[in-house]
């Protein structure tokens, strides 16, 4: 919402400064987006007179001109625009001052042989408009030596708040007015535009078809009007707005809308058939052409309103263009009309129009303002553009928005915190348009004013955002009805609170710290909380950096990785590479990863903690611990650089585990791994032989090379949703026997196709009270072995209890589990 | 078409079937179409026959050419996949033996993203003020993103918060009002927590959030974290409180100055925007007297406490959402928004925080 300092002080008689009204304005909560000073760029331009205009001597297209700026001394001024002759007035720039067109500031000097003491300038060197055909031209009566932009009413500061959406009232200049009063800055203005005696009966009746389409409409016709160009000074506000000025009668419409936050519609009566204008609702087939050259189907949902011909305008969002006025229009005919709010929000959002009477309808309008709007209006019109009023015309009923509200002076400290007293309090609303109904040490109660459909709102007939309680179903239905009542009997006391507070200053409410609950608070994350957090400290211990990448990808993307439902896809994606929930981070970090390879930077190691989207229900969302490496290791004069595998995956995706509290033993490894993985190279950790904690592996060649990817790319995801929350018990005591391990290493010939896990756990479940520990730390494949056959070479630590074990014990324990791992995975003992 | 080139045709697929590799494919390929090829030499030979005749035959001899072609490259991708997946059979390794260790140092160290990092300063800063941490899904129904906020279908708030929609089951689960969006803000864990908690309250929820918006501001996808307490006296007093105690913490300057502005948000009344103090010019904060805004907050609406079955008669609180980039951002003078989620290797290094130092009370800002 945009007006000038003069237009509000149209408004209201106030002594305060430009920084004085826009720090008020910040507090009282209509936020100032922005000033423009027009007049500032413009200081150093004046008013001046050509008293000579010669041609040059030495140049064709120049002219030598003599000029009064008003300071007494004539200037010599060579100047190249066509227009440039004597007895004109223009706008002349002193050496010195700093033409924005140009960007140059000026400099006396000399144009071939002929001094230059100035300079004439077009609109387009003031930066004020495109036109460059010549040197601006004033009237004769323009002042001499008066700033220019006093003299062009451009000194006049715009200034630009933003409005939230309950506040309708404060679309208008005199709604900011009225604000900024009874914040203390002023007096508003009085305003009560006097009925007027019609001349003649309207032309024009209005009919509401369903009360639906229409609360209250208010008609009347001024004949005999000229529709030429509006004034000056109306144009002049309308253009520091941003609007574009047509003619004096669609100009006030546009005024109004701005000046009363009262959008109304003029028809030009020539043009409308018949001599009935009707609300009603949408019909199949209805069409017509609206003010902004687009074509509008209403649907049964929409309000129009129709002549004989059919749909004239979607009611109070866009006009249409048949009964439109012009230059030619004699007779005009004047709307002022109340909707229901809601039904104008869905139809322009339906229809996708944002226009200022929308904003101003769905918001709600001064629904006890009719009246006086409709005689301000024609008075206004009759100034402007003359011609007589017809008799009014109207249909429908002011609607019952008159209601009340308590203040209870207690809540102020209550719930406002706040020492505001209550007389100050009771004040705010009175300086608001609130009238005190009752008045007791306790409480106050007042009737709310017309124009603020904010307050109490439930309560009104007339509501705009009005919302509804929509309570959960699940919800105990005694409690659910004392919850609705409370919200019933408190909202529009918080209203009121707000509209005190808002007043009289948030800043001065003390700050209270929040009491502490105890010394210490209690963990502040749960234990499965805290996992993301685990997560992403070991993963980034690992060499891995932390990424987040968008949630959405693009569908063929996601399709590599995963089921693709309907039900993940975006249907209003803002680019369409964007349209489908990831089924995992791997598929983004993967093109992160190929984004870095393509910088430049080829081993690349990610990870993400976010979401795989299965399903969208909250269950389908699984929180996953995700990376990714491509390229290979680190370079390192210790060890020899290598393409990261599959195990390189598994590690990361191990650390997590037990970082989170799985025990090594308790994991095994399946390679079930999902289809955008190498099916010979990737695996499934699961807790026990079921439950799937985490997959890794080499991404699938086809995948990457889908992607545009030279890989190899390995990946894993931790499903930190599966993992089995560690059991809260005290651990058992340690086993600390004193007696000393016994250590054997053993190397078994095993088929290649044999897991090296299968032996370990095979030797762990063979001797389970002497064994301690097992663990593989050779693995050998090569010539010297026969086809097929590799060499897996495990550590045996045997632990003794109760007392040192003989040979033969030890030699037992150790056939036993050689015994073992044979029968489990057909391994020989090699000698 | 001719017997003759049914029977051509006919034995050619033959030996494309057969053909068990590309080399063998490739000889077939050169049977058939190369120069000297049998197909080759049908065309060839068009030109000795009679006008009328040459028309016909050599429009099967094309058809016939043009489905050889086909065969030979459907075979050719068939031969591909085969010695893919029979490199992937040759290719398997032993995932079950055990990883290497791993211990980088030096430019390869890992690290955590800024964003990670500034989660893990509020959940400790608003950990020590006594609040827990509460999560939701990023996929919500509008009936928590909107409605139970007191935002209707028809309010004009709805539409400042540009939402993706996802495509909606056609028999959708719980009915009208209930329609799948990513969720615009945090706020709709506010509800999730009411409904499942009995108050007092005090959680902050910090979370992905989404919205239709792309430019050098704004993000489709972003963070925020929402800050929810309820109790029996909680009164406006605290919200202020709460949030100077907050920013001046967050961002190490123990006289930052902060300024209440009102505002409106559906979700609460009254609703008050906050400002801390800056240079414009600079970029400094807490100093420079121009004015920043850095979130929203409110008392929460008593028809929002009243959706979750609250009775606004014997419970209140307050709420507060702030954009976790922008106060990132902020903190550590970080210019751009974009980069935040392009993965770019040497910004994170820039940017990041390693592994090993964990955030605590004692190293605020």
């Amino acid at each position: 919402m945009k007006f000038t300092l003069s237009w509000l002080r149209d408004h209201l008689e106030t002594e305060a400064t430009l920084e004085q009204i826009l720090a008020t304005l910040n507090t009282i909560g209509l936020e100032v987006e922005g000033v423009e000073d027009r007049a500032a760029a413009l200081a150093p331009f004046r008013v001046a007179y050509v008293v000579e205009a010669e041609q040059h001597p030495n140049a064709d297209r120049l002219r030598a001109l003599k000029v009064d700026v008003g300071d007494g001394t004539l200037r010599s001024v060579v100047c190249g625009a066509p227009n440039a002759r004597a007895g004109m007035k223009g706008v002349a720039a002193l050496p010195g001052a700093f033409v924005p067109g140009t960007g140059i500031t000026l400099k006396a000097g000399e144009i071939r042989g002929v001094k230059s003491e100035a300079m004439m300038l077009s609109s387009r060197e003031m930066g004020l408009g495109d036109d460059h055909n010549g040197i601006v031209e004033l009237p004769e009566d323009a002042p001499v030596g008066t700033p220019y932009a006093e003299y062009a009413g451009l000194g006049d500061p715009v200034i630009e708040i933003s409005v939230t959406p309950n506040r309708g009232d404060a679309l208008a200049v005199r709604g900011v007015a009225r604000d900024l009063a009874a914040a203390g800055l002023g007096t508003l203005k009085p305003w009560s535009p006097e009925p007027l005696a019609p001349a003649y009966p309207t032309p024009l009746e209005w009919v509401i078809e369903d009360p639906r389409a229409c609360i209250q409409v208010l008609g009347r016709a001024i004949r005999g009007v000229t529709n030429g160009p509006s004034p000056q000074w109306m144009q002049d506000r309308l253009t520091a707005i941003g609007l574009r000025p047509i003619n004096a009668l669609v100009d006030i419409t546009n005024y109004f809308t701005f000046d009363l936050g009262r959008p109304l519609h003029v028809f030009d009566v020539a043009k409308v058939k018949g001599r009935t204008l009707t609300m009603r609702l949408g019909r199949e087939g209805d069409e017509y052409l609206a003010l902004n050259g687009k074509t509008y189907r209403p649907t049964p949902e929409d309000i129009v309103i129709a002549d004989e011909a059919g749909v004239e305008s979607l009611a109070a969002i866009i006009g249409g263009e048949s009964t439109g006025c012009d230059e030619t229009t004699r007779e005009v005919f004047i709307e002022c009309a109340l909707f229901d709010p809601v039904r104008i929000a869905l139809t322009g959002r339906r229809h996708g129009v944002h226009s200022d009477a929308r904003a101003r309808n769905e918001r709600g309008l001064d629904p006890a303002a009719q009246r006086a709007m409709l005689e301000a209006a024609t008075r206004m019109v009759m100034q402007l553009c003359g011609g007589e009023p017809s008799t009014v015309t109207e249909a429908g009923a002011e609607p019952a928005w008159q209601r009340e509200a308590t203040l209870r002076f207690e809540r102020i400290a209550g719930l406002g915190g706040s020492g505001v007293p209550p007389e100050a309090a009771v004040n705010s609303l009175e300086r608001l348009g609130f009238s005190v109904l009752a008045h007791d040490a306790a409480e106050v109660t007042v009737a709310v004013p017309s124009w603020r459909n904010d307050i109490a709102s439930s309560r009104s007939a007339y509501r705009a955002g009005g919302t509804e309680l929509t309570q959960e179903p699940g919800i105990d239905p005694a409690r659910a009805r004392a919850a609705a009542e409370g919200a019933d009997a408190v909202e529009a006391e918080c209203d009121l609170l707000e509209e005190v507070l808002r007043l009289e200053g948030l800043n001065a409410i003390p700050a209270v710290s929040l009491p502490a609950e105890g010394r210490l608070p209690l963990p502040s994350l749960t234990p499965r909380q805290s996992r993301a957090a685990l997560a992403r400290r070991v993963l980034a211990s690992r060499g891995l950096q932390e990424a987040v990448t968008f949630g959405f990808t693009a569908r063929a993307t996601a399709s590599f990785f995963g089921e693709t439902p309907e039900s993940l896809r975006v249907e209003n994606p803002i680019a369409a590479d964007l349209d489908q929930m990831r089924p995992t981070p791997v598929a983004t970090l993967l093109q992160a990863a190929g984004r870095n390879a393509a910088r430049g930077y080829p081993d690349v190691s990610l990870f993400e903690v976010g979401a795989s989207y299965a399903a969208p229900t909250p269950e389908g969302q699984l929180a996953t611990a995700a990376g990714l490496r491509l390229g290979r290791t680190p370079r390192h004069w210790s060890e020899a650089q290598r393409a990261f595998d599959a195990l390189d995956a598994k590690g990361d995706a191990l650390a997590v585990l037990l970082s989170l509290g799985l025990s090594p033993a308790a994991l095994s490894v399946t390679t079930d791994a999902p289809g955008y993985y190498h099916p010979g190279r990737s695996g499934v950790l699961r807790s026990g032989p079921k439950l799937p904690l985490a997959r890794f592996g080499e991404l699938h060649p086809r995948v990457l090379s889908a992607l545009g990817i030279d890989g190899p790319a390995v990946a894993f995801e931790v499903l930190l949703d599966s993992v089995p929350e560690p059991k809260r018990k005290n651990k058992a005591a340690p086993d600390l026997a004193a007696f000393q391990p016994v250590r054997r290493d053993l190397a078994f010939l095993v088929d290649s196709t044999v897991q090296a896990d299968a032996l370990l756990r095979a030797a762990r479940n063979a001797e389970r009270n002497l064994l301690a520990e097992v663990s593989l730390f050779d693995r050998y494949a090569g010539d010297r072995l026969p086809e097929g056959k590799v060499s897996l070479a495990l550590e045996v630590v045997l632990q003794p209890r109760e007392r040192t074990l003989t040979d033969a014990e030890i030699e037992a324990a150790i056939a036993k589990i050689v015994a073992a791992v044979t029968k489990a995975t057909g391994a020989t003992l090699r000698g | 078409m001719a017997d003759d080139l049914d029977m051509l045709r006919a034995s050619i697929e033959a030996a494309i079937a057969e053909a068990a590799d590309p080399r063998a494919l490739d000889a077939v390929r050169v049977a058939a179409l190369g120069k000297s090829g049998e197909v080759t030499a049908l065309l060839k030979g068009l030109g000795a026959l009679p006008p009328e005749e040459r028309k016909a035959r050599g429009a099967q001899v094309n058809v016939l050419k043009g489905e050889i072609e086909r065969a030979l490259e459907n075979r050719r991708v068939t031969l591909e996949a085969f010695a893919l997946d029979a490199r992937l059979a040759a290719e398997r390794m032993d995932v079950s033996l055990p990883p290497r260790p791993f211990a980088p140092t030096g430019p390869e160290a890992g690290s955590i993203h800024p964003i990670s990092r500034t989660m893990e300063e509020l959940i400790a800063l608003f950990g020590a003020m006594g609040f827990a941490v509460a999560e939701g899904p990023d996929i919500e129904g509008d009936w928590h993103n909107f409605s139970a906020l007191n935002i209707p279908e028809h309010h004009p708030a709805r539409q400042d918060h540009d939402t993706f929609y996802l495509t909606a089951p056609p028999s959708a689960e719980g009915g009208a009002g209930r329609r799948p969006v990513l969720r615009t803000h945090t706020s709709p864990v506010q509800i999730r927590t009411m409904l499942t908690q009995e108050p007092p309250i005090r959680v902050i929820v910090p979370g992905r959030t989404w919205r239709a918006d792309h430019d050098a501001t704004h993000s489709p996808m972003f963070h925020q974290v929402e800050g929810l307490v309820i109790g029996r006296d909680i009164h406006m007093g605290h919200l202020k409180g709460t949030l100077i105690d907050f920013l001046r913490a967050f961002f190490g300057i123990a006289d930052l100055p902060v300024r209440f502005r009102s505002s409106y948000f559906p979700f609460t009344e009254p609703s008050m925007e906050v400002d801390i103090g800056w240079s414009r010019k600079t970029g400094e904060l807490g100093q420079g007297g121009d004015w920043l805004e850095i979130l929203g907050s409110g008392m929460v609406h008593p028809k929002v406490l009243a959706n979750c079955g609250l009775d606004p008669r014997v419970w209140q609180g307050f709420a507060f959402g702030m954009g976790i980039e922008r106060i990132t951002m902020l903190k550590h003078g970080i210019p751009d928004l974009r980069p935040f989620y392009e993965a770019d290797l040497r910004w994170l290094r820039h940017y990041a925080t390693s592994p090993l130092s964990p955030f605590t009370l004692h190293d605020a800002a």
